[in-house]
C-alpha cells in the first residue's frame, strides 16, 4: 500500500471511478451542447440565455463543472506524480492546479446563478 | 553484420557508450541473439551479459534488441535485425551494473510486495490442499511467468514509478494468488493494492503484452484485479 495524501480520494479505485464517471458526464454534456447547436435554427443571445436560465440546465452545467474539476484533478495529479520528481515542485504544481480548478468552479457557479 | 552493443563499466568508463562490432554470421542459419552475443564474446571477452538455460525458461537474458525487449536466447535474428544492423541494450529503466547486466533489485522488491506465495489460515490437511480442475484452470496464463522483467521494463508507468507501481509482472503474479481457490487472504491482498499507484498506474498501453516472451497477458490480469477492487469498494 502506497500512502498518498494529495490524490483526490486517497484510494486508487475511487480516483479511477471518479475519472470514468466524470468523463461520461462531460461527454453527455458536450454532446448535448453540440446537439443544441446543430438542431437550433439560430443562436441568439435570448435563446442562449433562455437555455441557461432553466433550473435543470443550471444543475446539468454545475454537474459538468464539478466533473471537469474532479477529472482535471485526477489527471493533473497523475501527470505530476509521474513526471515531477522533486517534492516541493510537485506540491506547488498540485496546489496551482487545485487553486485554478477551485477558482473556475466558483466562477462557474457565479456565472450560472448570476444570469 | 554490424552489431552495436551498449557498454558501460563503472570502474573504467565515465559514461555509457555504444560499441560497434562487426560479427561474421554463419550463412544459412537463423541464429538466436544469444548466439550472436557468444560470437561477440569471442571477439571481445570483456562484454558482460547474463545467461543460463539458453532456452527461454530461466529468464536471465532479458535484453532490449533493436528497441524491443525480449529473451536473447529465443529471439531469432530474422525477427529483430533491420537493415543488417542489430542494436543491443540492457533492459530499460533499471540501473546498469555493467554492460548488459542490470540491477533487478527494484523489480524483485515489487514482486516481494505482492506476497507471491499461498496464504491460508485454515489448518493444513494431512496430505495436500486439493483444488478442482476448474479452479486449477484459472491459474493458466498466470503461473507461467519466469520473472525475466521484459514486461515491467517495457512499461512507462514502471519507468516513472518503479518504487510505487507494482508493474505488469508483479500484478500478473498478484492475480495468480488472488484467483487461487486455496488462498484465503484475498481481502488482505486487495487492501494492499487499493492505492493510486500499485495497480492504478497501469494505463493499459499493453507494451507488456506485446513483449512477453511467454505470450502472457498482464493487462488482462490487471483488468481482473481492478474489477475485484471495484466490486469490493462499491
Amino acid at each position: 500500500m502506497v500512502a498518498s495524501v494529495t490524490s483526490l480520494g486517497r484510494s486508487g479505485v475511487y480516483d479511477w471511478l471518479v475519472q470514468r464517471v466524470s468523463a461520461i458526464v462531460l461527454a453527455v454534456y458536450f454532446v448535448f451542447l453540440l446537439g443544441f447547436f446543430a438542431f437550433s435554427s439560430e443562436i441568439t443571445y435570448e435563446i442562449w440565455k433562455g437555455l441557461f436560465s432553466q433550473g435543470w440546465m443550471k444543475i446539468f452545467s454545475l454537474m459538468a463543472l464539478a466533473a471537469l474539476g474532479a477529472h482535471a484533478w485526477v489527471g493533473m495529479w497523475t501527470v505530476s506524480t509521474d513526471y515531477l520528481k522533486n517534492g516541493v515542485t510537485r506540491f506547488i504544481f498540485q496546489a496551482v492546479c487545485g487553486g485554478t480548478m477551485f477558482v473556475y468552479f466558483v466562477w462557474g457557479v457565479q456565472i450560472l446563478w448570476g444570469l | 553484420m554490424l552489431v552495436s552493443v551498449y557498454r558501460y563499466n563503472p570502474d573504467k568508463d565515465e559514461a555509457p557508450f555504444m560499441q560497434d562490432i562487426e560479427v561474421n554470421i554463419p550463412e544459412g542459419r537463423d541464429l538466436m541473439v544469444l548466439d550472436v552475443l557468444g560470437l561477440i564474446k569471442e571477439i571481445d571477452p570483456s562484454v558482460a551479459y547474463r545467461r543460463a538455460c539458453r532456452e527461454g525458461v530461466c529468464g536471465s537474458d532479458g535484453l532490449n534488441m533493436n528497441g524491443r525487449n525480449g529473451l536473447a536466447c529465443i529471439t531469432p535474428m530474422s525477427e529483430v535485425v533491420k537493415n543488417n544492423k542489430l542494436v543491443i541494450r540492457p533492459l530499460p529503466g533499471l540501473p546498469v551494473i555493467r554492460d548488459l547486466v542490470v540491477d533487478m533489485g527494484m523489480f524483485y522488491k515489487q514482486y516481494e510486495k505482492i506476497k507471491p506465495y499461498l496464504l491460508n489460515d485454515t489448518p493444513p490437511p494431512a496430505i495436500e490442499r486439493l483444488q478442482s480442475l476448474e479452479d486449477r484452470d484459472k491459474l493458466d496464463g498466470l503461473y507461467e511467468c519466469i520473472l525475466c522483467a521484459c514486461c515491467s521494463t517495457a512499461c512507462p508507468s514502471f519507468w516513472w514509478n518503479p518504487d510505487k507501481f507494482v508493474g505488469p509482472s508483479g500484478l500478473l503474479q498478484a492475480y495468480r494468488f488472488l484467483i487461487d481457490s486455496r488462498d484465503t487472504a484475498t481481502a488482505e491482498r486487495l487492501a494492499e493494492l487499493d492505492d493510486p499507484f500499485s495497480v492504478f498506474r497501469c494505463r493499459g498501453i499493453m507494451n507488456c503484452v506485446s513483449v512477453c516472451p511467454k505470450g502472457l497477458n498482464p493487462t488482462k490480469a490487471i483488468g481482473h484485479i481492478r474489477n475485484m477492487l471495484l466490486q469490493r469498494a462499491t
